[in-house]
């Protein structure tokens, strides 16, 4: 009984976001919306009212990202990762599963690995957040990103952003002192294409060959 | 996700008055469990606060008992070399919990208050009587291969999903809170509670009250340990069951034994009578198989997860042949 019911009520919730869509797409604001930067639409066309309305269910965050300070707004349900793909622009962080199942969105916040997609932004107030983006030197790329084309790492590529975080802090954490402890340390990113072997190839090599100090 | 007022708590005192009074307040540590619900709309709370500031991250060892404070990190805990030589049980079952960017972000307080991983649970189009009271049971007749088979109800059969609290429990630990009425000790074994016809209610906290650190008291259990997990996958699955046992062994005599099982309950399960009849023994294979089937004694499956059933007293037998030979 209460099975079908909520099913039922389910449906009717459906249809009816269906056809707010459709009548957002006809009306054209749909595009707009999903053209605009989130957290300040185009503030200065806002009217007064709206810009408070903002600012209310906004707060200030300031966090560096990659060696750059941000001072930005954000709405405390942000999470990290969608800081940095919609706001900041940066989408080599990618997001696999939103839930934490994957490892696709690990960065490094204060040097720990973490994922980004079950943190506020909110909550990193002065942290300094450091992303695929931000390892290479100018044009050289980091001894991980290097092993891992050198190892074939990856095939899609999907996943490789977030194993490569993840294989540096693995490393640097002291977990990376035989195949197995790197398989066991890196359990958390999922790699749909079975890249494994490679990826642990090519995190053993960093490691022996002590590029990472 | 819908929209939420965020507020950093400075003091534990202030975290537990700017909760107490709204009704849809609560607290956020590591936010690994939290974010996610509220992701899927299983919760929906107006304001957060956000505890991480407050000084509550030791781990101290004082003269009869360890202390955790409650936002220490899982991995904190688990690589902490002398929670490793005290209680490495519990460094083992932490170890054996999620991955490691997630017990990177996880905090003890957390880890016990974390939800069921019952699919129902996590599906607002299901009905669920711990999301929704008196909505029904869908695991129940339905989809339930991780589901208990001790102490559940008519109205609920999820178990528990953390690793460490399987461990806190088999070490007799204690659970210190802080709430609006003031602070109070808990026995870890009595935190969490059964479903009976209320499984909204996972524990037995009153008032939104803080966690604020958890206490082993000191034992011999330092080498003899194992903390078995079985689970889908070797790494970053929940267990389908686990046990966590301890032996004091003296001249192959079981001088003292704590068994506790994950993935059967609604609470981390200690097996009592099981420990009972092993204290004074010698050990055998024959002696781990009899406590075995006192501990499944009241067992019962629900369809998918009547694999349990054989498994659990295999499982027992397997985590005290392990913990015995180190
Ligand atoms: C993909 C995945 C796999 C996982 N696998 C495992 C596993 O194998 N084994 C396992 O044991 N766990 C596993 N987990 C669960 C993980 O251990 C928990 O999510 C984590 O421990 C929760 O801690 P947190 O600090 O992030 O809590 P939060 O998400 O911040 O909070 C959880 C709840 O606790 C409350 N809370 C937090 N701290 C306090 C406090 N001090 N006082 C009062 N209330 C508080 C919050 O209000 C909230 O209701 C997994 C999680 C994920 C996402
Ligand atoms: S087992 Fe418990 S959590 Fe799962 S659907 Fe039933 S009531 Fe909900
Ligand atoms: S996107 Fe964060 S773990 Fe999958
Ligand atoms: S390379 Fe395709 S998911 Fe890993």
């Amino acid at each position: 009984m209460a099975a079908k019911k909520s099913t039922r009520n389910k449906l009717t919730e459906d249809e009816s976001n269906a056809s707010r869509r459709d009548f957002l797409k006809k009306s054209g604001l749909f595009t707009a919306l999903a053209l605009a930067p989130p957290s300040l639409v185009m503030a200065s066309e806002k009217k007064w009212d709206e810009k408070i309305a903002e600012y209310l269910e906004t707060v200030p965050l300031s966090l560096e990202v990659n060696g750059v300070k941000q001072n930005l707004n954000v709405e405390p349900r942000t999470t990290l990762l969608d800081l940095l793909r919609e706001q900041l622009h940066l989408t080599g962080t990618k997001k696999g599963c939103d839930h934490g199942q994957c490892g696709a969105c690990t960065v490094h916040v204060n040097g720990t690995r973490i994922l980004s997609c079950l943190t506020l932004a909110s909550m990193q107030q002065n942290a300094q957040v450091t992303t695929i983006e931000g390892l290479s030197k100018g044009k050289k790329l980091h001894p991980m990103q290097e092993a891992f084309i050198k190892n074939d790492g990856f095939q899609c590529g999907y996943c490789t952003p977030g194993q490569i975080m993840s294989g540096i802090a693995c490393i640097k954490e002291g977990h990376a002192n035989s195949r197995e402890e790197i398989r066991e340390y890196m359990s958390g990113n999922i790699c749909r294409c079975g890249a494994y072997h490679n990826i642990v190839d090519a995190i053993t090599e960093v490691k022996e060959g002590g590029m990472l100090s | 996700m819908k929209n939420f007022q965020i507020i950093k708590a400075l003091s534990s005192g202030s975290a537990v008055s700017s909760i107490a009074k709204e009704n849809s307040a609560m607290f956020i540590a590591g936010g690994t469990n939290l974010v996610d619900l509220m992701k899927k709309n299983v919760v929906a709370p107006d304001k957060l606060v956000d505890i991480t500031a407050l000084d509550l991250k030791k781990i101290e060892f004082l003269t009869a008992k360890t202390s955790i404070g409650a936002l220490a990190k899982n991995s904190q805990v688990a690589e902490d070399k002398a929670i490793i030589e005290k209680h490495p049980l519990l460094a083992m079952a932490l170890a054996a919990g999620a991955s490691q960017q997630i017990r990177h972000m996880a905090t003890v307080g957390g880890n016990m208050l974390q939800r069921t991983r019952c699919s129902y649970f996590y599906n607002t189009d299901m009905p669920c009587n711990k999301r929704v009271p008196k909505s029904g049971c869908g695991a129940i007749g339905g989809s339930n291969r991780m589901h208990a088979i001790f102490g559940a109800s008519d109205s609920c059969i999820a178990v528990h999903p953390s690793d460490m609290c399987v461990a806190l429990a088999a070490l007799d630990a204690t659970v210190l809170v802080e709430g609006p009425k003031g602070k109070r000790e808990i026995k870890f074994t009595e935190f969490h509670r059964l479903p009976g016809n209320t499984p909204e209610k996972d524990n037995t906290l009153q008032n939104k009250e803080l966690i604020t650190s958890v206490e082993i008291p000191n034992n011999n259990f330092t080498k003899n340990v194992h903390y078995l997990k079985v689970r889908d996958r070797s790494s970053y699955a929940f267990a389908l069951i686990s046990v966590a046992a301890a032996l004091d062994i003296q001249n192959n005599t079981i001088n003292d034994v704590r068994l506790a099982m994950g993935g059967v309950a609604h609470k981390p399960w200690r097996l009592t009578e099981a420990e009972e009849f092993l204290k004074g023994k010698t050990i055998s294979e024959t002696i781990f198989r009899q406590a075995a089937d006192l501990a499944m004694k009241g067992a019962r499956g629900y369809g998918d997860n009547d694999f349990k059933l054989t498994l659990g007293p295999n499982a027992i037998v397997e985590a005290l042949t392990i913990a015995s030979s180190k």
